[in-house]
């Protein structure tokens, strides 16, 4: 395994993409790959495909209920995944990290579990128009449920959270919750959860922070940001797909009623009740994805060894980098904030072309980049658009990558005859 | 270069034939793909069983407009037995151009409203 980039000042994200097996693929008949997508998911490393193959071919077995060797170290490689996910986001124990699925779960997790024990009619869900519809459908299901009511907070033209609203909100003095994204998908905007999560406090209001598009780009402190609940997905941040994680705070989770039953939750079982295991199990109603948790582990590993400020430095560099190409495009206009709050995500448009004839054409160049409405329609509502097109950075992205993408552009401005 | 975007899909797409809408029409059809927010209205006017008039309206990405374009070009004059029997592969035939699977909604749902229209049949054409 290769421990260079640890010692190296200079992150090098060339030498880095040598470890990601697809990014050394083909693709549209012969071009090389310039994955512009992270946001949507991240390519592996390889040390995290072989993290999948060494479990099923030497460790698999069920966790938790054999007293056999192998179904011990299942479980061992189990907990220190569970371990290594807790030092990443400093939650004060790894029992308040629950293996999910994805960030989507998570959410849900809260709003059926704890919405459910804890909403009811006249309270209110603070959201944004910033959320993905995964941190805004579950609480439209469990707020009419419960009778409780939605409130958004709006952005500025720059797409920056307008906190005055949220003060506003929670002046009535009836906000349970308030429900929010770290980083914008679509306009890569960070938000300032730390001061979110004081004004939330202050009001008697728990506080759910959307993880998915902050924990694979930046360092994530849950106890500094003095979050309640912090969901994220693994397959963004160098994972595989299926495993996700929602940190809560032990006494929320343990006043929580359990969101799915089933075996390995349970304490005691008789024909008419059941009594619940302990943190983290409660909550993780029968077999888990175990080789997914633990090969997240090992992405994990990953990530620290590069260090999240590096990481953060490239992705910031990057987008700067590309902010300043794409502007010089005519016809292109960038949406999202200009400044340090702002993720490795380029949201654009280019004249009235339609961003998926620009994701079409940018496709047969061999470049992958998204176009739609990112799963933020609200938002795209909010800011006038039916769609943008969006490229989005990690850590194996380099300069090239952006030269690339603005060569492809400026292909779409030709066929298309924007004017300048 | 990109094969999907030829001149003559891009031609369509920059001048579109038959576009507009038709006061009065017999049929009219509008739909959207949820996917992508690609949006056709097509309205139909018929004389004795053929496509006297046709006009279509809307707005998305150059696929799904271009198609809907070079549609109205097959089909104007046609009767409504013959739009009955365009397939799918007859349209991506006309369009001439290798569509993925990705795309394949955007280029078929100027049929989809076109059958709609014509005969009342709301599917995603085979
Ligand atoms: C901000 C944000 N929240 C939530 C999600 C949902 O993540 P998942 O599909 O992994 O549940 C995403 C992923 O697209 C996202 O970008």
């Amino acid at each position: 395994m290769s421990t260079l980039h640890a010692h190296t000042r200079q992150f090098d994200a060339r030498a880095l993409r040598e470890e990601f097996p697809i990014l050394q693929r083909l693709v549209r008949g012969g071009k090389p790959l310039i994955y512009l997508d992270s946001a949507a998911t991240s390519q592996k490393p390889a040390a995290v495909i072989q993290a999948l193959e060494d479990f099923y071919r030497t460790t698999n077995a069920n966790i938790h209920r054999g007293v056999y060797e192998l179904s011990e170290a299942a479980t061992l490689a189990y907990d220190q995944a569970r371990a290594k996910v807790a030092r990443l986001i400093n939650a004060p124990d790894p029992r308040e990290c629950i293996f999910v699925r994805n960030t989507t779960e998570a959410i849900n997790l809260v709003a059926q579990s704890w919405g459910r024990a804890n909403l009811g009619p006249g309270d209110i869900v603070v959201l944004s128009l910033l959320e993905h519809h995964s941190n805004i459908v579950p609480w439209q299901l469990i707020a009419r449920e419960r009778g409780a009511e939605l409130r958004y907070i709006d952005i500025d033209e720059s797409g920056r959270l307008l906190l005055e609203q949220l003060d506003e909100y929670l002046a009535s003095g009836r906000v349970k919750l308030v429900s929010v994204t770290h980083v914008s998908n679509a306009l890569g905007t960070i938000t300032p959860v730390a001061e979110i999560v004081e004004r939330a406090h202050a009001a008697g209001a728990v506080v759910l922070v959307d993880g998915a598009q902050s924990v694979p780009h930046l360092p994530v402190d849950v106890q500094a940001l003095g979050v309640d609940f912090y969901a994220f997905s693994g397959h963004k941040m160098l994972g595989p797909m299926g495993i996700g994680v929602l940190y809560g705070r032990r006494e929320l989770l343990e006043a929580m009623p359990p969101f799915l039953g089933g075996g390995d939750m349970i304490r005691t079982v008789t024909l008419e009740e059941s009594t619940w295991a302990d943190l983290p199990a409660k909550f993780e109603a029968g077999t888990p994805s175990v080789a997914d948790a633990v090969a997240l582990g090992v992405a994990v590993d990953y990530l620290q060894r590069l260090s999240m400020p590096a990481i953060r430095q490239h992705e910031m560099e990057l987008v700067r980098y590309a902010l300043a190409r794409l502007d010089e495009i005519p016809g292109v206009t960038l949406y999202g904030p200009v400044g340090e709050d702002r993720s490795g995500v380029v949201s654009f448009t280019l004249g009235d072309v339609h961003p998926h004839d620009i994701a079409g054409i940018l496709d047969s160049e061999g470049i992958a980049i998204r176009a739609g409405h990112h799963c933020a329609q609200p938002l795209m509502r909010r800011l006038g658009v039916v769609a943008t097109a969006r490229a989005s950075v990690y850590l194996y992205n380099t300069e090239e990558d952006i030269d690339r993408l603005v060569d492809a552009l400026l292909i779409v401005r030709q066929l298309f005859n924007i004017e300048d | 270069m990109s094969d999907l975007y030829r001149e003559h899909i891009l031609d369509h797409y920059r001048n579109p034939r038959n576009y507009g809408t038709l006061e009065p029409h017999d049929r009219s059809f509008e739909d959207s793909n949820p996917l992508c927010g690609d949006r056709v209205r097509i309205d139909l006017r018929l004389d004795n069983g053929t496509i006297a008039d046709i006009a279509f309206s809307g707005r998305g990405c150059a696929i799904s407009q271009a198609s809907a374009s070079i549609l109205t070009e097959m089909v104007k004059g046609q009767s409504l037995d013959f739009v009955k029997a365009l397939t799918a592969d007859d349209l991506l035939d006309e369009l001439g151009i290798p569509i993925s699977p990705a795309r394949r909604k955007c280029a078929l749902l100027s049929l989809k409203v076109l059958k709609a229209a014509a005969y009342g049949l709301n599917e995603w054409p085979e």
